[in-house]
């Protein structure tokens, strides 16, 4: 309409003033417009890392799909995994318009030179972390993106729509399955402190590492890439997530935590950031495993890949023959 | 995570990946080609462009398209298309290419002047 081609008419003489003017107008950069060198660089790291991680995620819950307790928990945790499949599918999607490849990030993930987010690298012991995981891991990752359906990349930002959409249910399962060990017996109460015990500081540090050892924090804000600092959104989540613990009736493994009037959010302690470190360099609990895992997976799947491409020629030249038969039986036809 | 991975920048990075032309670096690598999936939501809407995956064939896209974009009834009918079957406009032109709607506000019912007491118009 007509605003729209006003907006779309802001006078650029450069490349870079026409980035420049785009973002600031909070509109999207899309995959073929001029965009610095870094911005690119700095969204496929991130956008990357964020499928590696949705793909790795599937492996600590789906250590339980066997074992799930009933056929209602094993279908839930199904559909779930699923959903983090198609999470991670349309994150390479997105990493793709930048021109990188999906096997190429891939075999970066593989060979350990793209990373993943470290929560992965922990190890589910109990099926309550099943229901840890949906409350706290999926928890935080929501509030980590629902500020990135806003991102100035547009394929970006979609991609996290479809995603932040698909989330809500990871997490209400969690927390419903723990509302149900909850109310069962003395053991599974203990189970379920037992793994938020486990998952709580590991959850935090999802959010990286403080803002002061962020360095390109107040880079990605300028790009609109990112909407909030790490710190701001672990408090947020914090915040969202002590209320939900005091009505599940868990205890959060924090002495420090306790509400601040003045600020109207609550205190915490500080994360063990050496251990954040450790995970991020390999020395997690699980990473050799989730790594080895993945390289399986891929590794195991190389012949049905090969043969769907088999499969394909093989029908792309029946067609052909088929098409070419029809052709000479038209020419016979005409000829008479 | 510090620093940047070597990213290599394909000479023309694709819109929805429907200039990834046969040939380009992205392409030759990629052992499955590329598909544009799109979705009818309900009867009575347009198909919209949701996304893309790769299949080794038409058939798989569709297959693949109804799981990867339709877990939760998200539609009603499914199009999918070789990214590389579409031609598209180019940023670089988009000024000259769309420019004769620019200065045609005759077009919007808005540049005309009505007295407000007519009715039903
Ligand atoms: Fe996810
Ligand atoms: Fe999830």
């Amino acid at each position: 309409m007509v605003t729209a081609e006003v907006a779309e008419a802001v006078p650029a003489q450069t490349p870079e003033d026409r980035f420049e003017a785009v973002i600031a107008a909070e509109q999207r950069i899309e995959p073929r417009d001029w965009m610095p060198d870094a911005y690119r660089a700095t969204l496929i790291r991130q956008i990357a890392q964020h499928a590696h991680s949705e793909i790795i995620g599937m492996q600590p819950e789906g250590n339980w799909l066997t074992r799930a307790p009933s056929l209602r928990r094993k279908a839930i945790l199904l559909a779930k995994a699923q959903d983090e499949a198609g999470h991670g599918l349309y994150l390479y999607a997105a990493a793709e318009t930048l021109g990188v490849d999906r096997a190429e990030l891939t075999e970066k993930l593989i060979s350990g030179r793209q990373k993943y987010s470290s929560i992965f690298n922990y190890p589910t012991l109990t099926f309550a972390d099943v229901g840890v995981i949906g409350w706290l891991v999926d928890g935080a990752a929501i509030c980590n993106q629902v500020p990135l359906c806003r991102c100035s990349y547009g394929p970006y930002a979609r991609a996290m729509v479809r995603i932040c959409k698909e989330e809500s249910f990871h997490q209400r399962q969690g927390f419903e399955l723990l509302m149900t060990l909850m109310r069962g017996t003395e053991a599974q109460r203990r189970m379920v402190q037992d793994a938020v015990d486990r998952w709580w500081w590991p959850s935090l540090m999802m959010f990286g590492p403080p803002d002061a050892d962020s360095p390109n924090t107040a880079r990605s804000m300028a790009w609109r890439i990112k909407r909030h600092s790490n710190d701001e959104l672990r408090q947020r989540f914090v915040d969202m997530t002590v209320p939900q613990a005091e009505h599940l009736g868990v205890t959060l493994p924090d002495p420090e935590l306790r509400w601040n009037e003045e600020r109207g959010g609550w205190d915490f302690g500080e994360p063990d950031w050496s251990e954040l470190t450790r995970v991020i360099h390999g020395q997690g609990p699980c990473n050799t495993q989730r790594i080895e895992r993945r390289r399986t997976a891929h590794e195991d799947g190389a012949w049905v890949r090969e043969a769907a491409v088999a499969h394909a020629a093989k029908r792309a030249a029946e067609h052909a023959a088929a098409a070419a038969a029809a052709e000479q039986h038209t020419e016979q036809e005409n000829g008479k | 995570m510090t620093e940047s991975p070597a990213a290599p920048h394909a000479e023309s990075p694709a819109e929805h990946k429907a200039e990834h032309k046969a040939g380009s670096k992205a392409d030759s690598r990629a052992c499955w080609p590329l598909y544009e999936v799109f979705v009818r939501p309900r009867r009575g809407l347009n198909h919209v462009h949701v996304g893309s995956l790769h299949a080794s064939d038409d058939r798989m896209a569709l297959l693949a398209a109804r799981d990867l974009y339709t877990r939760r009834n998200e539609g009603v009918s499914l199009w999918v298309v070789r990214s590389d079957a579409i031609t598209a406009s180019t940023p670089d032109e988009r000024d000259p290419f769309f420019e004769p709607s620019g200065d045609k506000v005759y077009r919007h019912p808005t540049f005309y002047d009505i007295p407000e007491d007519v009715p039903h118009i």
